[in-house]
């Protein structure tokens, strides 16, 4: 008797999966960037636009293909098409890259969680030099958080050849996150379905909490105006448009083979539709959400960084010319640093390179993403905050939700196509399989607690997901569309759903997303053969800020490898299942 | 006798006076150059008015005396500094001067910069407390503050933090493993027992109407319950 397929137990813990899945750490550390650097509050036109156009088509193309063949990637593209199998196995590959460097950024979060604890926060001042008289060098050229960052976290190496030891604070994080991934996906469904109602409701619950506290800060509107000002002549930059169709794209987690493992374990009659759509539409209004929090809390610390050096310099000139209190205030200081210019000339002179030219505009603009955003200004800004270890803590598991929602996902795509296939789940159980995955992954990822890992850990980011999920989607989109055909995709439609889908997901499927996907792909190679040599930001710690270098061979081979072992899954699988057939043919007619 | 010894003793302390009315005149004198000029003996100081939570008259520079006086008593651990040996020099309305100390017993020179560095760097806290200003606000120019590093405890916070976290998950993830090793059993022992009652079923036995033959009376008849007869049912005849 075979054991029926695990279901959720019912619809919503299915689209909380998603949720959970698709709304991940790019919603928050990402799409603020975009917007600031792409037009402000007119990058929302491009970006709507290609939610409409690429984004829930192909969630629902995705969603359903789940949801009709009840199996992981593996399987499911080997019922479209033999041929296929090598794209679910390539989705494998990629999901195995993915979750291999995705769960240090949860291992940092725990690293900063637990040291939210402390009163003062760590990360609020400087250490001291050896003999006490100053600060550490390092820390008094970059700021406090920077240096917390960089040297008390990842103690990072000056260039990516300096490998350095593996740092076992951060080994200890990372085997803490690995057993924390272990113990929500060791059930399957059972143990994921109750997980995902606290990791795809938490984030939003924080973020309200953030978004009240962060338009109450002060200085909050200067960010959120600045940010959000159109500036639409950045419509006309292609750049633009390009970096919403991949933001959109990535955000929703396409191609991975998650979404198509949760929706394997849906009911047959499950309405994916309906849930496509909502699934895309909560994604995309988080982005804009947290880009709003996000904001407020760069106008707030811009604010305070300003304001903080006017009265510094207000402070030495009243000091070093003997002033009367008041009389220099932020308002009519340009008048008077023009006043004592032309009065006391050469005491002006000696003092002028310690007065900085404090702007608020140069704060402002000061774009950031990722890591650095995620990790050093939000940090920057908690530190000034009342209540700091508070904000912090709830900060820090906000992250950690959604990182681990996003793993697993990962894990899912990882481990469905396993316990489907009949060879491993008679053997081993469900639980073994699990552990043996969590193991191999955790013990390649204490790579990147190496003091040089955060330089591997960008190669993976920028790399290893990019250019091979682009082909994937467009093989699948096009393997439904015209291998497997768009009739007989809409006759399993009308199976599963009770109707047939409208003109305007069959204009998609067969024309729009395609196309997009192809010049998308045309883009990123181009871009990749114009630039040349590859570059990596390393941090120099003599100078406290990031410099430009050239990654050496061995790193671009291993840069090769990580898009050729994907991407080849695709063709090298088709060959063989070619060959295999070749092989039975030639067998059967020697029978004969 | 007594008149020799007096006499030098009383011609002493007019030499002594004069010398500290001279260098009183001198220092007096001295205030007025700036302190570039002085830089062995002067010490600069620099209140950051804004930080007063009081205002600045001649009792806090009272005060301020008392307080160099103080540490150099107890830098030096002799008792002999007293608060007329600080003068302090050229105030200005942002609360800045610069001060010496001298020294009455040795010749009424003012005491080495370096020793009065000394004394005020090992007793720096007490100097601030009794102002209610810190390191930053209540800068001594020439005495780079030694910071206070902060307070360390023996086991780093977030290493308790870490062990309860780690504790939690490892025994959630032994109880789901577990109880998993365990529902599993039951579940094969069930399917050995079903086994076995189909065992025994397996083996034909002859029934009749669900009852064994080998139990029948096949002379006595069985009665069947549904028929039997309720005697109090029927109206007696």
């Amino acid at each position: 008797m075979e054991k029926p397929r695990p279901l959720w137990d019912n619809p919503l813990q299915f689209i909380f999966a998603c949720i959970s899945y698709a709304v991940g750490l790019g919603n928050v550390w990402r799409f603020p960037y975009l917007c600031q650097m792409y037009g402000g509050g007119g990058f929302l036109i491009p970006y709507l636009i290609m939610l409409i156009v690429e984004g829930m088509p192909l969630l629902y193309l995705e969603l359903a293909v789940g949801q009709h063949m009840r199996q992981g990637s593996i399987g499911a593209w080997k019922i479209i098409s033999p041929y296929l199998s090598g794209v679910g196995i390539a989705s494998v590959v990629v999901s195995f890259f993915l979750s291999m460097y995705y769960n240090v950024i949860n291992a940092w979060a725990f690293w900063y969680l637990f040291h939210s604890f402390q009163d003062p926060l760590p990360w609020a001042s400087c250490p001291l030099n050896s003999n006490h008289t100053d600060y550490d060098e390092e820390c008094a050229q970059t700021s406090s958080t920077q240096y917390f960052w960089y040297r008390n976290t990842l103690n990072i190496s000056p260039s990516i050849e300096e490998y350095g030891s593996i740092q076992w604070e951060q080994a200890i994080c990372l085997i803490l996150a690995w057993l924390v991934v272990y113990l929500c996906i060791l059930r399957g469904t059972e143990s994921t379905g109750k997980v995902v109602y606290v990791t795809a409701s938490l984030p939003y619950l924080v973020l309200i909490i953030y978004l009240i506290r962060g338009l109450t800060l002060h200085g909050a509107v200067n960010g959120l105006i600045y940010m959000f000002t159109p500036k639409l002549e950045q419509l006309a930059n292609p750049k633009t448009w390009i970096n919403a169709a991949t933001q959109i794209f990535f955000s929703l987690g396409l191609g991975f083979g998650s979404l198509i493992a949760f929706a394997s374990y849906n009911e047959p009659n499950n309405n994916c539709e309906r849930h496509a759509i909502i699934i895309s539409l909560i994604n995309s209004s988080t982005s804009i959400f947290a880009s709003i929090v996000t904001f407020s809390i760069y106008g707030f610390k811009a604010t305070f960084n300003y304001e903080n050096c006017l009265s510094k310099v207000i402070l030495l000139l009243t000091n070093v010319f003997d002033l009367e209190e008041g009389a220099l205030t932020a308002d009519n200081l340009d008048s008077m640093k023009n006043y004592l210019t032309s009065t006391y000339p050469n005491q002006y002179a000696e003092l002028l390179p310690q007065i900085k030219n404090c702007s608020l505009e140069a704060e402002l603009d000061t774009a950031v993403q990722g890591t650095g955003l995620a990790f050093i200004v939000y940090s920057e800004a908690i530190k000034n905050m009342e209540v700091s270890q508070l904000y912090s803590v709830l900060y820090f598991i906000m992250l950690l939700m959604l990182g681990i929602g996003s793993m697993l996902g990962n894990t899912a795509a990882i481990l469905t196509p396993l316990t489907d296939s009949k060879f491993l789940s008679t053997h081993l159980p469900k639980e073994v399989i699990s552990g043996i995955v969590c193991f191999i992954n955790c013990i390649v990822g204490l790579v990147f607690t190496m003091e040089a890992g955060n330089y591997w850990f960008d190669i993976f980011n920028d790399y290893a997901a990019t250019l091979s999920l682009l082909l994937i989607v467009l093989v699948e989109t096009i393997a439904v569309c015209y291998v497997y055909g768009l009739r007989r995709f809409e006759k399993d439609l009308l199976l599963m759903l009770g109707h047939k889908p409208n003109w305007y997901w069959k204009i998609m499927w067969a024309f729009a997303s395609p196309v997009l996907i192809i010049s998308l792909l045309i883009f990123y190679l181009t871009d990749y053969i114009r630039t040349g040599t590859l570059q990596y930001q390393a941090w120099d710690a003599t100078q406290g800020q990031l410099v430009t270098k050239d990654y050496p061979s061995y790193a671009l081979a291993v840069i090769g490898l990580l898009v050729a072992a994907s991407t080849m899954c695709i063709p090298i699988g088709a060959l063989i299942i070619f060959i295999m057939k070749r092989l039975k043919k030639r067998n059967v007619s020697t029978l004969e | 006798m007594h008149n020799k010894q007096y006499s030098r003793s009383y011609f002493h302390n007019i030499i002594r006076k004069v010398y500290f009315f001279l260098n009183d005149r001198l220092f007096q004198g001295q205030c007025s150059m700036q302190p570039p000029s002085l830089p062995v003996l002067v010490l600069e100081l620099l209140i950051f008015y804004l930080s007063l939570q009081y205002a600045w008259d001649a009792s806090e520079e009272y005060l301020f005396k008392a307080m160099v006086a103080f540490a150099m008593r107890r830098y030096s651990n002799k008792e002999t500094t007293q608060i007329s040996n600080v003068l302090l020099c050229n105030m200005t309305e942002r609360v800045s001067f610069w001060f010496v100390v001298t020294d009455s017993a040795r010749n009424v020179t003012t005491v080495p910069g370096s020793e009065v560095e000394a004394a005020i760097r090992m007793n720096r806290n007490r100097i601030n407390s009794a102002f209610l200003l810190t390191d930053n606000t209540l800068q001594f120019l020439k005495i780079s503050s030694t910071l206070s590093p902060p307070i360390e405890p023996t086991v780093p916070v977030w290493v308790i933090v870490f062990g309860v976290v780690l504790c939690l998950v490892v025994a959630a993830i032994l109880f789901l493993v577990v109880s998993g090793i365990r529902q599993r059993k039951k579940n094969n022992n069930e399917s050995a027992e079903t086994g076995d009652l189909e065992d025994k079923c397996d083996t034909p036995v002859t029934t009749e109407n669900g009852i064994p033959c080998d139990i029948l009376d096949l002379k006595a008849g069985q009665i069947n319950g549904v028929y039997a007869a309720d005697d109090e049912r029927f109206t007696p005849l």
